[in-house]
């Protein structure tokens, strides 16, 4: 599998002079998602007017984050920091009481080494109330890959089975004391298992709880439970995990947290491709069926009903050709949704390729173009945006896919393009929500067939670069 | 370390790269982790730039963390000369990297020996200065650098223009309404028979900056930009500046009497007869203030904040030009708080200097003015309190860049300002239809609102009373009862504890 990987799959890696979003910008659907946390961003007036700027109107709905902007004295020390972050938590805890504190480190308190980690157990311990602690900083991270840092941190305070158990009924409790005590593999191979003793499935990625229902009901028809979702609703509600849990994401910007459900939590990963795209979605239920032992039913015919909907879409995007200039880590998993549509995917820019954790995206995406016998993209990681926009005029692609900052003037150079950070905003996993990514993707395409008859493609003057 | 939700003015970096990417063909680099390159977004979604953002990052990652920069910046800087071919290329360092302390003074050093473009670094500290400090520092620091350098090279020229002519100083990217400012300031400039010599940093050529010293004097519309540059090219120069801003009609005659001024010594110019015509007949802000729709705002009453030039004039407008009573007079702009007082001194009932949005979310809940006249952030606040909100400063959203024209300042500045208050109040006659029929709108009354945190019972027939009474006051009618009330040592509200409360309070 990894030989033909290396054989066909171009992998390249440039300056990483590109724009993306801070990772920070992850509070902004997470506190939404976990309805009972408060989110802490421990940083400088920079990251707070970013989360502003960003995050534009859910600013005034009485957001459940705020930050702990640091000023002069904190850089130079002379203040105390576990005196100050105590002085905040506790006001929080007092106007807002939430269930969690999420402490968010950034640049900042990189640079200063400031021991978020050893501050929390001992303030956790004064305050009672959990803290986890997050590093989603720009020196490391980009944008989506903030998520991966939160859940991963979250992944530790998942509860055991041990745990667990005092909280459930003695039946179970013997349940489960005897599954624990079972050798993986032999659950995995034991036929003889009933329906009920399938091993625990947890997914983690956070999505719209619409979302992770429709996903939920998705496996529930190929008799597969899902014990738990990381992250849950609430942070009271985090999954049991310990050995014998497998574990699937997805989206494909947890490889930490995958890292983590692995080695610390000692739980099987179930590599897959994921769930965008209804090719993509069947893969992945196809992957988990097999881990499983079960025999997927009726999932082709979905998948080519769904195909079928999104026909009067697919017809719009049909031999056009796309450019990705990379910046949420989507991309890989866009793009082989994009070719299965019969574009022609020129470039995949990407801030960073675990081949590893994507292994089996990658391949999905190998096959997807052999099939579609279009050209293998090239993959670029670290992407350096000057140079994607001088191959963007060489090329002229129908449709680039691009960050904030090159949409409008791109646009001016009558290059259709598609703002990226949509993707991670908008519902696209599933077979359900199918057809909103392809709202999404047409919808420049829609709108420029509309106007194309004015003349008006070219709005900036000659001498402009 | 700070709690904060909110701020009005952004980070020292933002600033400076307003001021950059203004001028034409300069560019900056900033030294910043991965991410910090958002005010390309901004500039990009805010002001529907057709161009590229003039700025990139130097990324600070790990490895720079490990081992300091090295090369990456000198590399990454005479990579653009060769790519862009820029006249002057600014370094700016971010909050996190004047933590690190590098000397990127010495990497400009480095830098510009094999550039052909100009380089410096911005100077300015990040944990002392806000956006707008930095933007006027890092203005003054250009034109010092050119300035300098124009007659070090013996280029620099200070003939005065033959005809009158000025300078426009401050005009720059991301400014509330400073593109339609701008136009109108020519435009009244045209008007006097004044040339503008250049205008700066919007749309100028650091190349030009040399020619700075042949305007007979400066303008500076905004207090927040411009005013160092303008008081350095009077010490270098001793060319007068105008830092009155146009706007309003008092202050913009105010404004063109000082032009006069400076203009007399040449030449015996009087304006006041164009001042007249123009406020009396142009200008339509002094019949609107005495028709008698205006009436019905006298004595009306609004909170105003903003930044220090918008909020002094806004509050100057209202009460000396529109008779309406400013409760509230604030400004964000700590850093000027003595210049704000003297300015709204007489004008207003209280002043408000914080940039805490909390404390100006309470001021406003507690006064509970009929309109308000702010940022984004008192549009937001007035929704919630249900009261209208006329934005009248930075910061601001997509929508406070229109495409129409719709300058604040100068003439046609008046007559936008004039429409802006109107539209904000409640009109006239709906006001009195509203009181007579006992409204017309149906919502229940909320029993709860911010300031007040009341342990009284409202009867049923209280809170039915209640709402007949029109929206606009009602808060203040339910206040005022809850308080009598509570004085009375009263726990259930009926009507005859309203109307009691109403006429202790007429006594």
């Amino acid at each position: 599998m990894s030989n033909s990987l290396n054989d066909n799959l171009i992998f390249e890696c440039e300056t990483g002079n590109y724009h993306t979003f801070c990772p920070i910008s992850c509070v902004a659907w997470l506190y939404q998602k976990i309805e009972d946390s408060f989110f802490l961003v421990i940083g400088t007036k920079t990251c707070g007017y970013f989360l502003q700027n960003a995050m534009g109107v859910m600013i005034f709905a009485e957001p459940r984050y705020a930050m702990a902007e640091l000023e002069e004295s904190d850089i130079s020390a002379q203040l105390n920091d576990y005196k100050e972050l105590k002085r905040l938590c506790l006001q929080i805890k007092q106007d807002r009481n939430p269930s969690v504190i999420v402490w968010i480190g950034t640049c900042t308190t990189e640079i200063i080494k400031m021991d978020l980690e050893g501050m929390a157990p001992k303030l956790e311990l004064e305050l009672q109330i959990p803290i986890v602690v997050a590093r989603a900083n720009g020196l490391d991270y980009a944008f989506t890959q903030g998520e991966d840092t939160v859940l991963a941190a979250m992944a530790h305070r998942c509860p055991n089975s041990d745990e667990s158990n005092k909280k459930i009924s003695n039946s179970s409790l013997l349940d489960n004391l005897f599954k624990s005590t079972l050798a993986l593999s032999k659950i995995n191979n034991n036929k003889s298992i009933k329906k009920s003793q399938q091993p625990p499935l947890v997914l983690f990625g956070s999505i719209p709880s619409i979302v992770a229902n429709q996903l939920t009901m998705e496996l529930k028809k190929q008799d597969i439970e899902v014990a738990g979702w990381l992250p849950s609703q609430h942070y009271s509600e985090l999954p049991v995990l310990h050995e014998g849990v497998f574990v699937c994401g997805i989206n494909p910007f947890l490889s930490r947290t995958a890292t983590t459900l692995m080695r610390r939590k000692k739980c099987q990963l179930i590599g897959a491709p994921f769930p965008i795209g209804p090719d993509g979605t069947r893969a992945w239920i196809e992957k988990i069926c097999k881990v499983f032992n079960k025999i997927p039913k009726d999932l082709e015919e979905r998948e080519a009903l769904v195909w079928e909907q999104l026909e009067d879409y697919v017809k719009l995007l049909r031999n056009k050709s796309v450019f990705f200039m990379g910046d949420n880590l989507l991309e890989i998993s866009l793009a082989r949704f994009l070719v299965k549509c019969g574009m022609i995917v020129y470039e995949i820019g990407i801030p960073y390729m675990d081949k590893r954790f994507q292994s089996a995206e990658l391949v999905l995406l190998e096959k997807t173009c052999v099939e579609m016998n279009v050209p293998i993209p090239r993959i670029v990681e670290k992407p350096d945006n000057y140079n994607q926009i001088q191959r963007i005029r060489e090329l002229q692609p129908d449709l680039a896919i691009t960050g904030l900052a090159h949409a409008n003037p791109l646009e001016a150079r009558n290059i259709t393009t598609k703002w990226s950070v949509e993707f991670t905003f908008a519902q696209i996993h599933g077979f359900t929500n199918a057809r909103d990514l392809l709202e999404l993707v047409t919808r420049p395409l829609r709108r420029n067939q509309n106007l194309k008859h004015l003349g008006w493609s070219q709005l900036v003057n000659s001498q402009s670069k | 370390m700070k709690l904060a939700y909110w701020m009005y003015a952004g980070p020292a970096h933002i600033g400076t790269l307003r001021v950059a990417s203004s001028f034409k063909n300069v560019h900056a680099i900033m030294h910043a982790p991965l991410g910090d390159d958002y005010f390309n977004v901004m500039r990009s979604m805010l002001e529907r730039e057709r161009d590229f953002t003039p700025v990139t990052a130097s990324i600070v990652d790990r490895h720079v963390l490990a081992r300091g920069s090295q090369e990456k910046v000198v590399e990454n800087i005479t990579r653009k000369d060769k790519e862009e071919n820029p006249d002057l290329i600014l370094l700016t360092p971010t909050c996190t990297s004047s933590i690190l302390q590098e000397d990127l003074q010495n990497f400009v050093d480095r830098a510009s020996l094999e550039s052909n473009s100009d380089v410096i670094l911005a100077d300015v500290n990040h944990y002392r200065v806000n956006e707008l400090q930095a933007a006027d520092r890092t203005l003054e620091q250009i034109v010092r650098f050119y300035i300098e350098k124009g007659r070090k090279d013996g280029l620099l020229s200070q003939d005065k223009t033959l005809s009158p002519s000025a300078n426009i100083i401050g005009i720059f990217t991301l400014g509330f309404h400073n593109q339609h400012d701008c136009r109108e300031l020519k435009r009244l400039l045209n008007d006097l028979s004044i040339k503008v010599n250049e205008v700066i940093p919007e749309g100028g050529f650091v190349e030009n900056i040399k020619k700075l010293p042949k305007a007979w004097f400066n303008i500076v519309p905004y207090r927040e930009v411009g005013l160092m540059t303008a008081i350095y090219l009077e010490q270098e120069f001793k060319m007068p500046y105008i830092s009155t801003t146009p706007m309003g009609l008092v202050e913009t005659a105010q404004f063109i009497r000082e032009i006069a001024n400076i203009l007399q010594e040449n030449s015996s110019i009087n304006f006041e007869k164009y001042v007249d015509n123009q406020t009396r007949f142009v200008s339509q802000a002094a019949w609107f203030s005495r028709s008698i729709d205006c009436q019905n705002l006298t004595g009306k009453k609004a909170v105003v904040f903003g930044d220090a030039t918008h909020s002094a004039s806004m509050t100057k407008i209202l009460s000396r030009e529109m008779g309406i009573r400013v409760c509230c007079s604030g400004t964000y702009c700590k850093h000027d708080a003595d210049w704000f007082r003297e300015q709204v001194q007489g004008f207003c009932d209280e002043i408000l200097i914080t940039d805490d949005h909390t404390q100006v979310g309470n001021k406003i809940a507690e006064l509970e003015p009929a309109a308000i006249f702010g940022t984004q952030m008192e549009r937001h606040i007035g929704k919630r309190l249900d009261v209208p909100c006329g934005v009248i400063s930075a910061p601001v959203h997509i929508q406070n860049f229109p495409l129409g024209y719709r300058p604040f300042l100068g003439y046609e500045g008046t007559n936008q300002i004039a429409d802006l208050v109107y539209n904000s109040f409640t009109l006239g006659m709906e006001d009195h239809l509203l009181e007579i029929f006992g409204g017309h709108d149906v919502k229940t009354v909320i029993t709860k609102s911010l300031s007040t945190n009341s342990s009284l019972n409202w009867s049923t027939s209280a809170i039915s009373e209640l709402n007949k009474i029109p929206g606009f006051v009602r808060n203040r009618v339910k206040r005022n009862t809850e308080k009598f009330a509570r004085d009375q040592g009263l726990v259930e509200i009926t009507i005859e504890v309203m109307y009691a409360a109403k006429e202790a309070l007429a006594g």
